[in-house]
């Protein structure tokens, strides 16, 4: 299986059935995955941020949900993590395509990127990165579990190490 | 001019904590109320305490979005968002959101004092020309009102309740402070909110 359909098959699994995105080549596969599958209820949102609202909504009106976007994207949230998913504790789930390393052609991108982590260990965000196949259904997994189980929003990162990337041709 | 549309221009300023009772009193179905930022959630809080009541305590910008996630979550549930028009300036863009998505159990009322109430009374540009009732229609929500008076809010939030939205209420309000301040303890509100959707036992 490709490291989209194992993160598709996941998410039912767990019964996480929206998905509020941020449109990201390298999600492509996945977003596609998810569209085709009336399971999910997915479209896009005009800011991350947007996004994060949404999914915060939804799980508490009962609905579990995943947001999904790039690095560039997530460094729009440290505000709105820190004052709506972390203090409130509700278990929003993000999904991140990592860009801005391993070949990034931008260097926006790349200085961007490097935000990412210590905003995330900052506000003791749980978070891991998916770099091996055979590693991508145990963490999204157990990501998950860990969520809900203690109410606290989790992170995961797509490296380019699993997905390939998106590189300077 | 008796028969135009009312305008952010025509619209009576009226007072918000007034126009928030009148919108809580109306509430006999467990609606879901987003409170958001600043003296719009300060005035949800003084009109008394409900289960099915959010506040915000930050994220600027996101009782629109928070309530489509409800709305999402719940369809058989109206689902109103209280925003500012400073709050609404900053996320503007969920508004086309609301109207790609058509989500018939959502009602926005926007709360336009034309200032940064909280922070000082700066200016927005809902003084200065932007309407942001026009914006919403605009952006897809055609069932966007000016409320030209009291009795008119009643009436469109009477329609709202009433009809498939989504529907977006706007009212220009007067300059008068909040009746009450919010209680800052994140995790109870949270808490409270989803035992009044009945998504926690």
């Amino acid at each position: 299986m490709t490291w989209d359909a194992i993160i598709h098959a996941t998410l039912r699994a767990h019964e996480v059935k929206l998905v509020p995105y941020v449109p990201d080549n390298v999600l492509r596969p996945l977003i596609e995955r998810i569209h085709a599958d009336p399971y999910f209820t997915a479209f896009a949102c005009t800011r991350e941020e947007e996004a994060i609202g949404i999914a915060c909504g939804a799980w508490m009106g009962g609905t579990r949900s995943i947001v999904m976007m790039q690095t560039s994207g997530f460094a729009t949230l440290a505000n709105v993590l820190a004052s709506l998913p972390v203090p409130f504790q509700i278990p929003a789930l993000l999904l991140v395509s990592e860009r801005g390393t391993l070949g990034e052609f931008n260097i926006g991108q790349a200085l961007v990127a490097r935000t990412m982590r210590p905003v995330l260990d900052s506000i003791a965000m749980e978070h891991h990165t998916l770099t091996r196949l055979d590693e991508v259904e145990f963490i999204t997994d157990r990501s998950i579990r860990q969520a809900i189980a203690t109410q606290q929003p989790a992170c995961l990162i797509l490296s380019p190490l699993l997905t390939g990337g998106k590189a300077f041709k | 001019m008796i028969n135009e549309p009312t305008t952010r221009n025509t619209a009576k300023a009226v007072a918000r904590f007034d126009i928030t009772q009148r919108l809580v009193a109306k509430l006999q179905n467990e609606e879901a109320v987003i409170g958001g930022i600043g003296h719009t959630n300060f005035d949800l809080w003084a009109a008394g305490r409900r289960p099915q009541n959010f506040y915000m305590l930050g994220s600027m910008g996101l009782a629109i979005p928070i309530a489509l996630g409800v709305a999402i979550a719940q369809p058989n549930r109206k689902v109103i968002a209280l925003e500012g028009d400073g709050s609404l300036l900053m996320m503007l863009g969920c508004l086309t959101t609301v109207g790609a998505r058509q989500p018939e159990n959502l009602i926005i009322v926007v709360m336009d004092n034309g200032a940064y109430e909280i922070t000082g009374g700066q200016p927005t540009a809902t003084t200065q020309g932007t309407d942001l009732a026009a914006i919403a229609r605009a952006a897809g929500i055609p069932q966007s009102h000016w409320a030209a008076d009291e009795a008119h809010f009643d009436s469109l939030i009477d329609q709202a309740l009433s009809t498939p939205g989504p529907h977006l209420i706007a009212a220009r309000l007067t300059s008068a402070k909040p009746a009450g301040q919010t209680e800052r303890d994140p995790a109870q509100i949270r808490d409270r909110f989803m035992r009044g959707l009945g998504t926690k036992k």
